[in-house]
């Protein structure tokens, strides 16, 4: 298969396709109440592009050509089976004219389906590889892998949500801006366990690495420019661009692992860290502030560095300090006490990450290496290499586990 | 629920650990991931084995028995451990499958055990 060149104009024709992939499925599934059915009248049309496309070029109007082969799989279906649906719904479809002159003004339901997404009777693991499924089309396979799941396992997660969305009729609606509060966290929750997975994911698997965080990223760029009032939505956008910012600088041209403060500030992406910036203090205006502005704030402090500052570790400290009072995860719990080393209390530090729940931290990759930092800054060497040793036991990462090894002079014999 | 997990490795791969300059990342790698998975006390059981060339490997066929020197000669990935652990969800297993210091060149399988036949008392 590989050995046939692709058409000049694929990549073109794709990109315009999965432009306009999600804003299709929002606007089909909400009229036509079936998800799973919608994602698959878009398959199909999606394949009908990548065949015509390339031949005879993007269309004036792609929207308006995909609808058009999307309609008509959901009506051939429906036609089959025509009881099963409300004559509303049918007749809706059913008028060819309409087709075409709806399609030239696609209203964007694309925030109806990310609520739908994470709606709270929708398993929350879920949340994440269904926006990534519905919003931008990644296949089950490719999500799979990424959140490392089976791959039959997790394209029966899905179908499971989806039809569960059908069979309780779940609303394709944006939520009364009161419900926001209850309905928002998740969304944000879904987008950011992705990126998370994807930039954690950087040295197991470079296919994952290369997709899922720019993936989330996307997502997070979609929602923003559906709710750009929405401070919280910014932020998460903001702490995404920070962190991708930074991402390239996390492994030199050896592929030897870096650790933050080491980090050479010319291999960051000073375009992707301005432009967070930007996010976060549009985000500040708003006075109300959450998590991901904590989060992205953070961020920020770290970034000074790029700015010809020194990173303010005081900062850091005190915005992790106000970070675990809205958000108390043991994560941040333990920026928390490297940031308060960092500052000048290793003592206190390596209270706080004692007084951590032990069942919560044992397999904990992130609480090992924070520990073998924190010992080796009081002195205790042997503490160190051991903790250095069970960081190394738990990353996924090879070059990681490299860099652990050589910095704390772990050897073989145990 | 039992699920094992069987740490396939290349030829070079075993002989790194053989090798002089690479054989303390090799165990180094090893140990940790033995001992953070054996921290959490879900291990029912587990083994390393010894490298590929010390296997023999024993065959009927048409009534005929071959005998035969590894290494196993109809694969590029080796069987050289596995580990039995008691887990909530394969997902768990999956986990642990992942930061097996195998994963980049070989590979880690893993399969839920049957549940042990009755017993005969």
């Amino acid at each position: 298969m590989s050995a046939v060149p692709r058409p000049e104009g694929w990549a073109h024709a794709e990109r315009a396709a999965r432009e306009s992939y999600g804003r299709l499925v929002a606007w089909l599934a909400y009229r036509w109440r079936d998800l799973a059915a919608a994602e698959d009248a878009m398959a199909d049309a999606l394949l009908a592009a990548l065949e015509h496309w390339p031949v005879r070029g993007v269309p004036e109007r792609p929207d308006a050509w995909l609808l058009t082969v999307a309609r008509r799989q959901l009506l051939q279906r429906a036609r089959h089976d025509r009881m099963a649906h409300a004559p509303d719904v049918l007749a809706l479809l059913d008028e060819p004219d309409a087709a075409a002159a709806e399609a030239a003004e696609i209203p964007d339901d694309r925030l109806a389906l990310f609520f739908v997404c994470a709606h709270p009777d929708i398993p929350a693991p879920v949340h994440a590889p269904l926006m990534l499924q519905t919003v931008l089309g990644l296949d089950a396979a490719t999500i799979a892998s990424a959140f490392l799941v089976a791959p039959s396992a997790m394209a029966q997660r899905l179908v499971r949500a989806k039809s569960g969305i059908r069979e309780r009729a779940l609303r394709f609606e944006v939520p009364e801006r009161r419900e926001w509060g209850a309905r928002l966290p998740a969304v944000l929750e879904g987008i950011y366990g992705a990126y998370s997975i994807g930039a954690q994911a950087a040295g197991a698997d470079v296919q994952v690495a290369a997709e899922l965080p720019g993936e989330a990223l996307a997502l997070a760029r979609i929602l923003a420019h559906l709710a750009p009032d929405e401070p919280e939505v910014q932020g998460l956008l903001a702490l995404i661009l920070y962190c991708e910012g930074r991402r390239p600088a996390r492994f030199d041209a050896h592929g030897r692992f870096v650790a933050l403060e080491s980090q050479a500030v010319g291999a960051w992406d000073r375009g992707l860290i301005d432009e967070a910036e930007q996010r976060l203090r549009a985000a500040a205006r708003a006075g109300r502030q959450g998590r991901f502005q904590w989060e992205a704030a953070i961020q920020s402090a770290h970034c000074q560095r790029m700015y010809g500052g020194s990173t303010p570790w005081p900062v850091v400290a005190s915005l992790y300090g106000r970070l675990v009072e809205v958000h108390g995860t043991v994560g941040a719990a333990i920026g928390h006490a490297v940031a308060t080393a960092e500052a000048g209390a290793p003592e206190v530090a390596i209270r706080m990450l004692d007084a951590l729940p032990p069942d919560a931290v044992k397999s904990h990759q992130p609480y090992w290496a924070a520990r073998a930092h924190l010992e080796r800054r009081l002195g205790r060497d042997a503490a160190a290499r051991d903790a250095a040793m069970r960081a190394m036991g738990l990353t996924r990462d090879a070059r990681v586990r490299a860099f652990l090894q050589s910095t704390f002079g772990v050897t073989g014999a145990a | 629920m039992h699920y094992m997990l069987c740490f396939r490795q290349t030829l070079e791969d075993f002989a790194r650990g053989d090798d002089p300059a690479q054989a303390q990342a090799y165990w180094g790698a090893w140990t940790a991931y033995v001992g953070a998975i054996q921290a959490t006390g879900k291990v029912v059981s587990g083994n390393g084995l010894q490298p590929p060339g010390s296997a023999v490997i024993v065959r009927e066929r048409d009534g005929r028995r071959q005998v035969q020197d590894g290494p196993y000669p109809d694969t590029h990935e080796h069987l050289g451990g596995y580990f039995i652990l008691d887990l909530a969800s394969v997902d768990e297993a999956l986990e642990w499958a992942a930061r097996a210091p195998c994963v980049t060149s070989g590979s880690v399988e893993v399969r839920p055990c049957l549940p042990p036949p009755p017993s005969r008392a």
